[in-house]
């Protein structure tokens, strides 16, 4: 069996749907939400790539780095902003962050 | 039309802003705390300077091999979300000087998302599109926290912050499987793919699925809206009079121009989903304000209303419609910049109020802030003659002609069911008892701004001709 680009973006999506699951259904830990941010995005670089193969066009492979040159930013500024929050409420638990509601 | 080695000058506005806000913020690094003041006034006036630079001159066209386009849409688009943004800098200083967190750092953030809001609004590329989304998108996460040391501007920098990366996630998703499938990410190799059959393809549907709802997000629209009434009520108010403005414009000028532009083929595909978005959005925004106390919650709910009526003029999908969408943010950017400001001056021996039943007996106290919070009011519900009234008819004009009838009838009736609480706060500053009277504001900004508006949202019935030529003109590009 060769393995096609249908493989390719079956793993992509599976892992797409882990991350946004993992958002979704976790009750425990922030950080645990921006590992699963970046899933998503690690999903979006693997369709990406293989569509950029696929197809011969480079583009996929250009638009792979910006992604990845994004993330990391996020990453930094999700983390700078997590720890202000920790500094304020003294926990990062998701089922704790709950002072506005209605 | 601009072609050639000159394009990049296209992209003079985009520059200036990027290198005056870089520069400042050198001059804010090396002088620190004490310049605060100057970077905040410079940027307002950098701010100011680039929508001058948008129109001096005029050209049209497409720069950086097509990433990046102008033409009168952005334009006129690029030229409110600078007016609001600059106009936001300005209101911020009591505030943050009240709570100690006024740093230089903030006005330059607030420029840098311009720059993104204005690079996205130009994106004539799914990459060019996610860049200046994210680049709009961070800041924006850093100011929403910028309060460091109140749990809830905090707080509400980290759901923003998780629900925006989601969202981007998801835009970025459908982007990949468009590009895969179309076998582009300029959008008019997009354009060109799907009327060469793409169309069909169930890779493409999902994609548009998957970009609409990161869109969606970004301009808070049900059912992705989850974020909005915390955001806007934990975050500093002058950060919230931002957010109900600029980037709203910015992203709504995004999703018309990739819906209007590469996404035209598969009208009848995303025309059910914006009008299914813009129906609940209404409702929502009518509904669940209802029982709001914190006046900065209510106003997030009514900005979901607001966003609702802009996607049913989206949705006609006419140049009617376009037209009634910028129509309808230039008056929505002037009533909320008015409301903001007067939010801004609600004080109570020094601190900062933002309750609704703090404004009891207001008409009393300080008839002319009473009096142009119920001009605001008024204007919002849509009440004739002032110029809230004028944008709900153009997009009802627009909705009908469309043949959207019940989406237009559902829009009517969910503004009836709006009007009820902002006449509830005219209401309560008119005839409720006063407990205890809020603090008079020495003549500043804000009361400036307020007076501005206010003067802006009456006299616009005399003349609504002007703008409603600009808003045509503006449309006219997107329907060679």
């Amino acid at each position: 069996m060769t393995i096609g680009l249908g493989h390719y973006l079956t793993v992509a999506s599976v892992l797409f749907t882990l991350g946004i699951l993992g958002i979704f259904l976790n009750r425990k830990n922030v950080i645990v939400i921006l590992m699963c941010v970046e899933l998503m995005l690690l999903a979006v670089n693997i369709n990406l790539v293989a569509f950029s193969i696929f197809e011969g066009n480079v583009v996929g492979q250009v638009f792979a780095m910006l992604v990845l040159t994004v993330a990391a930013a996020e990453a930094a500024i999700g983390l700078a902003i997590l720890v202000v929050y920790f500094r304020n409420r003294g926990t990062i638990a998701v089922e704790d962050i709950n002072t506005m509601k209605g | 039309m601009v072609v050639g080695l000159e394009s990049w000058t296209l992209a003079r506005p985009e520059l200036f802003l990027a290198a005056a806000t870089l520069l400042l913020l050198i001059y804010g690094v090396v002088r620190g705390e004490v310049a605060t003041p100057f970077v905040s006034v410079a940027t307002s006036i950098v701010l100011l300077a680039t929508a001058v630079l948008l129109f001096a001159p005029y050209r049209e066209g497409t720069a950086f091999a097509s990433l990046f386009i102008v033409d009168r849409l952005t334009t006129t688009m690029k030229a409110l979300v600078l007016v609001g943004a600059a106009v936001a800098v300005l209101m911020s200083r009591a505030y943050f000087e009240q709570v100690k967190a006024w740093r230089f750092e903030y006005p330059l953030l607030v420029a840098l998302a311009t720059l993104g809001m204005m690079l996205m609004i130009s994106a004539n590329d799914l990459m060019a599109l996610y860049v200046g989304l994210e680049l709009q998108s961070l800041a924006l996460y850093v100011i929403a926290a910028f309060q460091r040391d109140s749990l809830r501007s905090t707080e509400a920098g980290v759901k923003y912050f998780v629900l925006g990366s989601v969202a981007s996630g998801m835009l970025l998703f459908g982007a990949s499987l468009i590009y895969g499938f179309c076998g582009g990410t300029a959008f008019v190799q997009i354009s060109r793919a799907l009327l060469d059959g793409k169309a069909a393809e169930f890779g493409v549907i999902v994609g548009l699925v998957f970009v609409v709802a990161g869109l969606a997000f970004k301009v808070s629209a049900v059912p992705f809206h989850m974020w909005t009434p915390d955001v806007y009520e934990g975050a500093p108010t002058p950060v919230t009079a931002l957010f109900a403005v600029a980037p709203k414009i910015a992203a709504i000028s995004l999703m018309v121009s990739v819906l209007m532009g590469p996404f035209k083929p598969l009208f009848l595909q995303w025309q059910q989903i914006i009008v299914a978005a813009s129906v609940l959005s209404m409702a929502l925004g009518a509904f669940a304000a209802l029982r709001q106390q914190n006046i900065k919650r209510l106003m997030a709910y009514s900005s979901i209303g607001n966003v609702g009526y802009v996607l049913l003029g989206l949705a006609s999908g006419s140049e009617k419609g376009i037209q009634a969408i910028v129509f309808y943010l230039a008056i929505y950017l002037a009533m909320t910049l008015g409301v903001f400001a007067t939010i801004l001056m609600m004080k109570r021996r020094g601190t900062m109020v933002e309750n609704v039943s703090d404004l009891a007996g207001l008409a009393k106290s300080q008839p002319m802030m009473a009096f142009a919070m119920l001009l605001f009011m008024f204007s919002m519900a849509g009440i004739p003659p002032l110029a809230g009234f004028w944008g709900k008819l153009y997009i009802f004009i627009a909705a009908v002609e469309a043949k959207l009838f019940i989406p237009a009838v559902l829009g009517v009736l969910a503004s009836v069911v709006a009007s009820y609480y902002y006449l509830r706060i005219v209401k309560v500053m008119y005839f409720d008892e006063e407990t205890e009277t809020l603090d008079r504001t020495p003549f500043g900004v804000n009361r400036a701004v307020a007076f501005a508006a206010a003067v802006l949202v009456t006299v616009f019935s005399l003349a609504p001709q002007p703008l409603s030529l600009i808003a045509a003109a503006a449309a006219k590009g997107l329907f060679p």
